[in-house]
């Protein structure tokens, strides 16, 4: 079957099966594979989009399900001009991110826990990022970087 | 310190790539005209492959080929890289390892055929179609059990399930049996390292590439170290020769080990891309990591720990049962023996040592190293018992350790297990941890925690461990089939930019930033000068790759090397462009000066003048400016510190949660220090992982029962505190350039006792009596324990 939809702005289409998820279609129909896949049960979170403004797991969504709705990868999420975003900016300033693999989930989520909730507390950044693994940094520093991005400085956590 | 040399914590130029979702891992590769393998792996542990009938498979929509061993009968078995010789003095028991299952299936997950189609959905679809007879045989899981009387047999064509018996040192065993007979007191522990599985969050994936026209292969894959998989896979495996093989690892997700090793898939898909005629393409689910990956740990162990009436310690035994799984990975006899047992005095002077280690094969995964590779085993058994032996002496923990502790002024200290250590200050990083942490303070925490009905503990460990790998004569006289050299070219360029190739790997480290840190500073120029080039068999020289917390000390090394031999020269034709003598230039903020003159020349000019050798000694060097140099490291390095972990217990439920963590490290001097703690964050976050929270368990019949992210506990935010970290207490390493010991391994090393012993010192605090509570410490488990204790 055929579906259609906006991918970071831009209007895409492709053929799809009915099994086919939304991750396969932005990374093999798309091209973007800045979209990773890391587990097979939806725990991971390496997988994260914005499907209409809502924080979904592409894993754990069919293409098909997003005929007509408007999706941003981490591929739309710096500025027009190319430079990083508040967000990306804050990762990169505080060392949160070591592999890369878990990133753009991560920078997804941290976006969405932002819009909802402009001044999170560390314990709530935390909660937050229950659906996102991440092996190499031990959140410290993605905690430390989402705060920042939130222009919150947070003395305790430069407890080095 | 410099605004962005070395001793900055200058940000990440890699991190631009993953942020904005351009890296390149080897999934994001896909080769035109590509298909797609899948793997049919055994559901059962252990059994007999009576046939593989594809007939239905091979029809089905998309299928281009089904293979099975038979299909690999010229190719060699995947080899192991490490040779271990028993305490009779005999060569360990090596079993094949095929490339697919032949005769026999040993554990879940044995691969037994591939299906080749258009798309992997296809590939899958055929697959369940296949039928496969297997009749099956009881599974030996049990390590103990394994190599008694009349077990089933792994392999049947070994005598046995005991891949070797290990004794270090054996010569010094009457000697440390008559001491614990001797002693004053003994502590005896028994305790298990939980078998863990890594999980980077990139699973594995490969895709083999044959070139018909000029008889070359290419094969991307998710390796930590892409010259020692073309050597392995090229020489041993399929009989390719070196020049016609590129290895090439992209961006990789993570490793901590499980990435080190030579697999069945890396030889599958570069061998059928030939077969075949189109690229090959396998990507590994998570599910199949789980029962393909290379686990970790997995050692049963009793230590005994001997003490004189001065509390002195007089001698350490160990026995341990080390699980190899069902196969030898290519470094899993290393592991529990020379990156375990010599590690077994830590940081004390204890004289007599004896450890004896009997590696068992099972059917189950097979198991290598995983961050710390025997160095969290050996530190997790000797914190623990030395904690346990203060509890039963009613000593205090720190005291105790102190008082054992190697002074600064014994090193280089020559430990009786064959190591010697360089440098370290031990009391410093104890003092250091325990006044960060407030631990004199604790009486106060612990009354505050007890007045809302929770017991509060706070556990300490000091550990070693042996990184910077390694030696090449050493190892190579202790089993080892490979040298552990590191190397590096520097390229320069005609205007000044610098290319370092590196036989160094970065997956997660920074080493795109870290050695262009190490190379600027060494000329004085801008870091974004440097370009660092790593992970193509066709670009750098020969390396070993990274593990083992050794890049920076052994790769960053190599660096060095090359760059003085680039200086020399740099040098000599500064001299000719200023007419001076050789011996009078200087180099300093990417400035020759002739000294005690203003006469200056910029780096710039000299390497213009290098590659247009107009103005130049022709007569006494060629033009260019271009160096290689491979460094074989004198020693091992030995970082060490202390970890202090605070942690509230719930009575009622057994719940543990963990109020703060403090890591006193020194890793000889540190070239960015928002890296090295990072990944200090990154290794206690496995260790408590390891301690409270994951555990890869099997049943009596060899099924995985902790085989997705739904039943191994994979610690996530909210499970973990903020980290307090700290490395001023520096002791640089003596015996390489930069004085560095490496940082990668030393979070998961330190912190799993740290986290056991706070723990039980909750207990015993709120008067339970609890000796040991084995990892992962889980509410069940406490809980247990406590209403034991009663």
């Amino acid at each position: 079957m055929k579906v259609s939809m906006k991918v970071n702005g831009r209007q895409v289409s492709g053929e799809v099966e009915g099994r086919t998820l939304l991750s396969a279609f932005l990374r093999e129909g798309q091209g973007l594979t800045g979209t990773h896949i890391g587990c097979d049960t939806s725990q991971c979170g390496a997988c994260t989009v914005h499907v209409d403004g809502r924080q979904v797991k592409s894993c754990s969504i069919f293409a098909a399900e997003c005929d007509g709705v408007e999706v941003t990868t981490i591929e739309g999420m710096a500025n027009a001009d190319g430079s990083l975003s508040a967000i990306q900016q804050a990762f990169q300033d505080h060392h949160g991110l070591q592999c890369g693999f878990c990133t753009p989930g991560m920078v997804m989520a941290a976006a969405a826990l932002l819009k909802e909730n402009p001044k999170p507390t560390p314990a709530e950044v935390r909660d937050h990022l229950h659906g996102n693994l991440c092996r190499c940094t031990g959140y410290h520093n993605i905690v430390k970087a989402i705060m920042a991005a939130s222009g919150q400085d947070v003395p305790a956590m430069a407890a080095e | 310190m410099p605004k962005d040399g070395i001793g900055a914590s200058l940000a990440r130029r890699e991190d631009k790539r993953f942020l904005t979702g351009t890296g390149r891992y080897t999934d994001d590769i896909n080769l035109h005209r590509q298909t797609h393998a899948y793997f049919l792996r055994s559901d059962v542990a252990h059994g007999t492959l009576n046939g593989v009938d594809t007939s239905a498979a091979e029809g089905m929509e998309g299928v281009l080929r089904i293979f099975t061993a038979k299909d690999f009968a010229a190719a060699g078995g995947l080899p192991c890289g490490w040779q271990v010789t028993d305490l009779h003095g005999k060569p360990m028991q090596e079993p094949k390892h095929p490339i697919l299952a032949e005769g026999k299936v040993r554990h879940v997950g044995d691969p037994i055929a591939v299906v080749v189609a258009e798309t992997l959905d296809q590939a899958r679809d055929a697959a369940e179609a296949i039928v496969v007879d297997i009749a099956e045989l009881p599974a030996v899981v049990d390590m103990k059990a394994a190599v008694a009387d009349g077990a089933p047999k792994v392999h049947d064509d070994l005598t046995s399930n005991l891949c070797y018996e290990w004794g270090f040192v054996e010569e010094n065993r009457e000697a440390v049996d008559k001491a614990i007979r001797e002693a004053a007191h003994v502590t005896t522990l028994e305790l298990v390292n939980n078998r863990l599985v890594a999980n980077p969050m990139e699973p594995r994936v490969a895709v083999g590439n044959y070139d018909r026209a000029d008889d070359e292969y290419t094969l991307y894959t998710t390796s930590q170290n892409p010259h020692v998989i073309r050597l392995l896979m090229g020489a041993f495996v399929l009989s390719i020769p070196e020049h016609k093989l590129r290895v090439v690892a992209p961006d990789v997700g993570g490793g901590f080990g499980s990435k080190i090793f030579h697999y069945a898939e890396e030889a599958f898909v570069t061998w059928a891309s030939k077969e075949i005629g189109r690229p090959v393409k396998w990507t590994s689910s998570r599910a199949e990591a789980f029962i393909t990956d290379a686990h970790g740990r997995d050692h049963v162990t009793k230590i005994e720990l001997a003490l004189d009436a001065d509390h002195r310690f007089t001698a350490i035994r160990t026995d341990t049962y080390a699980n190899m799984g069902a196969y030898l990975s290519t470094f899993a006899p290393s592991v529990p023996t020379w990156l375990h047992g010599v590690l077994m005095a830590g940081n004390y002077t204890t004289p007599l040592i004896y450890c004896n280690v009997k590696a068992v094969f099972t059917n189950t995964v097979p198991v290598d190293a995983y961050r710390g590779a025997g160095r969290p085993e050996a530190t997790y058994q000797l914190e623990r018992v030395v904690d346990k032996a203060a509890r039963e002496l009613g000593v205090d923990p720190a005291e105790l350790r102190r008082k054992n502790f190697i002074k600064p002024e014994q090193f280089p200290y020559a430990t009786p297990v064959a190591v010697e250590y360089d440098t370290g200050n031990y009391h410093a990083t104890l003092d250091k941890a325990l006044e960060m942490s407030r631990y004199a303070d604790f009486e106060t925490r612990a009354a505050e925690s007890k007045s809302r009905g929770k017991l509060r503990g706070i556990g300490l460990a000091h550990y070693i461990e042996a990184c910077g790998i390694a030696p090449s004569n050493l190892v190579g006289q202790l089993g080892a089939r490979a040298g552990l050299y590191e190397s590096a070219t520097v390229r320069v360029n005609a205007t000044g930019s610098i290319s370092v190739l590196t036989g160094s790997h970065s997956h997660g480290q920074g080493h795109e930033t870290t050695f262009a840190q190490v190379m600027a500073d060494m000329i004085g120029i801008d870091p974004n000068q440097v370009h660092i080039v790593h992970g193509d068999t066709s670009k750098t020289p020969m390396g070993m790759g990274t593990y083992g917390s050794r890049s920076l000390a052994v790769g960053g090394s190599a660096i060095v090397k090359a760059a003085e031999k680039v200086i020399a020269k740099a040098k000599k034709i500064a001299a000719h462009l200023m007419e001076a003598s050789e011996g009078d230039i200087e180099l300093k903020d990417g400035q020759f000066t002739v000294a005690g003159t203003d006469k200056s020349v910029a780096w710039g000019d000299v390497t213009l003048a290098a590659y247009v050798p107009h103005n130049y000694p022709l007569e006494e060097i060629e033009p260019g400016l271009e160096e290689t140099a491979f460094y074989d490291p004198a020693n091992f390095t030995y970082p060490s510190g202390a970890y202090v972990c605070e942690v509230e217990v719930d009575e009622g439920t057994g719940k543990v949660e963990i109020l703060s963590f403090t890591a006193a490290d020194d890793f000889g001097n540190v070239i960015n220090p928002m890296i090295v703690e990072g990944q200090v964050h990154g290794g206690i976050a496995q260790g408590i992982g390891q301690a409270m929270l994951e555990n890869c368990v099997y049943d009596e019949n060899g099924q995985l029962l902790s085989g997705t992210y739904m039943d191994y506990a994979m610690p996530r935010a909210m499970d973990l505190p903020d980290f307090a970290v700290d490395h001023s207490c520096i002791t640089p390493c003596t015996h390489n350039p930069l004085g560095v010991k490496g940082c990668g391994e030393a979070g998961a090393i330190g912190s799993p006792p740290a986290v056991v012993n706070a723990v039980l010192d909750a207990l015993n605090r709120g008067g339970y009596a609890v000796a040991h509570i084995d990892m992962p410490v889980s509410p069940a488990r406490v809980w247990q324990a406590m209403h034991h204790a009663k």
